[in-house]
C-alpha cells in the first residue's frame, strides 16, 4: 500500500500546498512522540546500561571506562563452584527453572487442550478455572503458593493431619529447593496460557483433515500424533519462545514464594542484577549482567518478531 | 485475532469417538487439574476467614470453624506495612488506582492513533518503526531500570527548583506521576500492536471514502475507526489493567515507601520479618490485592484472553 494523501482537502483551503503538506506530515506527528519515548526509552537506555557495563560505577554511575573488566569477572564467576558465587547460582537456577518452567508449561498446556478438544461437556467452566491465575500478580500467585508448601501450616501439615506422618514436603523453606517451588507457583500460573494457545491451534485445524484421517481409520493417538500435533507445530514455536522469555524475565515470583530470596539461594539472573545494582553497589556487575540478559532475550525474541511480521506481509 | 476466535468458538467437528473407559478418564483428568488450579485459592479465602490460631493449629484444606471478618478489616485499615507508619493496605490501594486509571488512559490512546497511522496511513519504513516498538514489549526491564532510575531522579531534583520558584512541582519527583511514565512508555508497544493489528483489518475503502468527502486526519479516526473499535479498546483496557495493577519491578523501585502500590505493598507485609506472622491478615491482604484483576477477569474474560492471545504476537 501506498501513501494515502488527502486530495479532497485541498481545494477548500487557502493556502493549498501548506495545508496539503501538512496533511501529509500528520500521521507522522502523531506517531513520532511514541515513537520518539520508545527510541529513547528502550533503544536509549538499553545502549546507556551496556555503556555502564564498561564503567566502574558503584553506588552511582561513574564514567570511567575499565574496558571488559566487568564481563571478565561475570566469566570468572560463571565458573566458581567452590563456594559458587552468586552467579553461578543465578546460572544453574536459571536451567533449573527454565527447563522446568518451560518443559512443564508445554506439556499440561498440550496435555489439557488435547482433552479439552474431546467434546467436553461444561468446557466453558473448566477453560476459565484452567485460565485465571493469569490474572493474579505474581506477587499474589507466591504469596498463595509460600502457604501452601509451608510445612507447618500447608501440605505438610495437612497430610499429617489425614494419618500420613511420613510425608515430607519442605522445599519452600529449605534453601537447597526453593528453585523448584518458584517452578511449581510459575508453571500453575503460566499453563493455562499455554493450554489456550495449543487450543487455540487444534481449534484452526481444518476439520476436512480429520474426517479423512477417520474414514481412512486412524485411532485417535494416531490422528494426533500423526496429523495434528504436525500442522500445530508453528504453536509449538511461539509458546516455546514466549515462555522462555517469561523465565528469564521471572522476577516477582522468586521473591514472592522464598520471602524475599535469603542468602540469594533461589538467584535468578533477574535478582542478581536487582541486588548487585541496588543493595551491593556493585552498579557496572548489574549493568553487564542486564546486558547479558538482554542479549539472550534479543537474539530470541529478534528473529521471531521478524519472522511473524513477514508472515503477516504475505 | 483468529486465534483467540478459534478458541472461543464452539466445536462444529463430528464428536471425538470414545469408549466410556476413555471418557471416564478425560474427564477425570480435567476435572483434577480444575482442582489443582482452584486450590491454592480455596485454600487462599477460607485463611483469610479463620482465626489465627485455627490457622496455625488446623488444617489448612478445613472449612473455617469459628468464621471471622477480622482479618479482612485488619488488612484493609489496621496492619502494619514493613516499617512504615501507615497502617492497613487500602492507602496503597488507593496508590495503585491513581497509578493504574492514568496509565491505562494514556498508552491506550497514543496506542490507537498508532496504530490508526500504521495501518491506514503507511510511510516508507513504517514496518520497522513498527517492529521496534514490538520489541519494547519483550525488553528485560532490568536493561533500562538504572538509566530510568538516573533520568527519574533527575526530574525530582528539577521538580524540587521548580517546586523554590513557583510553589508548584508540576508532579515531577511524585511516585505516582513516575509510574505512569514508566508504565505508561513501556507499555506502548503493547497496546500499539493490539490496535494496529485490529485496524489492518479493518476496511481500507472507508477511510478512502471517508478522504474523499474531505474528513481530516482526525475526523476519520473519530468518526470512522473508533466507533468501530469497541473490542479492541476492551481488550487492551483490560490488558494494561492487568499488566500495570500486578506489576512489582517497577513499583518497587521507583515508587518510595507510603508511596508504593498494592503489590509491593503485599509483599512487604508477608515478608515482615518482626512479630508472629499474621497467615490470616497476609492472605486477606493477598486477595484485595488480585480483587481488581480478578474482578476484570470474571466480567470481561473473553477480551482478557484475546488480550493474550494477541501478546503472543501471534494474532
Amino acid at each position: 500500500m501506498t501513501t494515502i494523501s488527502p486530495t479532497a482537502a485541498i481545494d477548500r483551503s487557502h493556502s493549498p500546498r501548506l495545508r496539503s503538506r501538512l496533511q501529509d506530515w500528520i500521521p507522522r506527528l502523531v506517531l513520532a512522540p511514541s515513537f520518539l519515548l520508545i527510541l529513547m526509552f528502550v533503544y536509549g537506555f538499553n545502549l546507556w546500561t551496556f555503556y555502564l557495563s564498561f564503567t566502574n560505577s558503584k553506588a552511582f554511575t561513574s564514567n570511567k571506562l575499565v574496558g571488559l573488566a566487568n564481563y571478565q569477572k561475570l566469566w570468572t564467576w560463571t565458573f566458581e563452584t567452590d563456594p559458587p558465587s552468586n552467579w553461578y547460582t543465578a546460572l544453574v537456577n536459571m536451567g533449573l527453572f527454565g527447563g522446568l518452567y518451560v518443559g512443564f508449561c508445554l506439556f499440561l498446556g498440550l496435555m489439557l487442550a488435547i482433552l479439552l478438544d474431546q467434546k467436553i461437556r461444561g468446557e466453558g467452566i473448566l477453560r476459565p478455572i484452567y485460565l485465571y491465575p493469569l490474572a493474579l500478580s505474581f506477587i499474589v500467585t507466591g504469596t498463595a503458593w509460600k502457604l501452601f508448601l509451608d510445612p507447618r501450616i500447608g501440605l505438610e501439615k495437612a497430610m499429617h493431619d489425614w494419618g500420613w506422618t511420613s510425608f515430607h514436603f519442605d522445599w519452600v523453606v529449605n534453601p537447597s529447593m526453593m528453585i523448584y517451588c518458584v517452578a511449581i507457583a510459575g508453571i500453575w500460573q503460566t499453563s493455562g496460557f499455554v493450554m489456550a494457545m495449543f487450543l487455540a491451534g487444534l481449534r484452526g485445524v481444518d476439520s476436512e483433515i480429520l474426517k479423512a484421517a477417520q474414514i481412512d481409520g486412524a485411532s485417535t493417538y494416531q490422528t494426533y500424533r500423526r496429523i495434528i500435533i504436525p500442522i500445530i507445530r508453528p504453536v509449538f514455536f511461539s509458546a516455546l519462545i514466549i515462555l522462555t522469555h517469561m523465565a528469564i524475565k521471572s522476577y516477582d515470583l522468586v521473591l514472592s514464594v522464598t520471602g524475599k530470596n535469603p542468602g540469594g539461594a533461589a538467584e535468578l539472573p533477574s535478582t542478581f542484577m536487582y541486588t548487585y545494582t541496588f543493595s551491593r553497589n556493585q552498579m557496572a556487575v548489574g549493568s553487564t549482567s542486564a546486558v547479558i540478559m538482554l542479549a539472550t532475550i534479543a537474539a530470541i525474541m529478534v528473529p521471531y518478531i521478524y519472522s511473524e511480521l513477514k508472515e503477516k506481509a504475505r | 485475532m483468529s486465534a483467540a476466535d478459534n478458541l472461543l468458538a464452539s466445536r462444529s467437528r463430528e464428536p471425538a469417538r470414545h469408549s466410556m473407559t476413555t471418557r471416564v478418564v478425560i474427564y477425570g483428568l480435567l476435572v483434577f487439574f480444575a482442582f489443582v488450579y482452584l486450590i491454592p485459592m480455596v485454600v487462599m479465602v477460607m485463611t483469610s476467614l479463620k482465626p489465627l490460631d485455627e490457622v496455625t493449629g488446623g488444617n489448612m484444606f478445613a472449612l473455617p470453624q469459628h468464621l471471622t471478618f477480622q482479618p479482612w478489616i485488619q488488612a484493609w485499615g489496621e496492619a502494619r506495612i514493613g516499617i512504615s507508619d501507615t497502617t492497613g493496605i487500602y492507602g496503597y490501594f488507593l496508590n495503585s488506582i491513581k497509578m493504574v486509571v492514568p496509565a491505562v488512559l494514556i498508552s491506550s490512546v497514543l496506542g490507537a492513533l498508532n496504530g490508526y497511522v500504521l495501518t491506514k496511513w503507511r510511510f516508507p519504513g513504517d514496518k520497522l518503526v513498527f517492529g521496534m516498538m514490538l520489541f519494547a514489549c519483550f525488553i528485560p526491564f532490568q536493561s533500562v531500570i538504572i538509566p530510568m532510575a538516573v533520568i527519574l531522579g533527575m526530574l525530582g531534583h528539577f521538580g524540587n527548583q521548580l517546586h523554590d520558584l513557583t510553589g508548584f512541582s508540576f508532579g515531577l519527583g511524585n511516585s505516582t506521576v513516575n509510574l505512569v511514565i514508566v508504565h505508561v512508555v513501556y507499555g506502548l508497544g503493547f497496546t500499539t500492536l493490539f490496535f494496529r493489528n485490529y485496524y489492518e483489518a479493518f476496511p481500507t475503502e472507508l477511510v478512502k471514502a471517508a478522504m474523499m468527502d474531505g474528513a481530516s486526519f482526525f475526523q476519520i479516526f473519530r468518526r470512522v475507526l473508533l466507533p468501530n473499535s469497541t473490542p479492541i479498546i476492551i481488550v487492551t483496557v483490560i490488558y494494561q489493567f492487568t499488566n500495570i495493577w500486578n506489576d512489582f519491578l517497577f513499583g518497587s523501585t521507583f515508587a518510595a515507601g507510603d508511596a508504593s502500590p498494592m503489590t509491593v505493598a503485599l509483599n512487604n507485609l508477608v515478608n515482615t520479618s518482626t512479630g508472629i506472622v499474621e497467615y490470616n491478615v497476609n492472605m486477606a491482604a493477598a486477595i484485595i490485592a488480585a480483587g481488581p484483576t480478578l474482578f476484570v477477569y470474571i466480567v470481561g474474560g473473553r477480551y482478557f484472553v484475546r488480550g493474550l492471545m494477541a501478546g503472543a504476537v501471534k494474532g
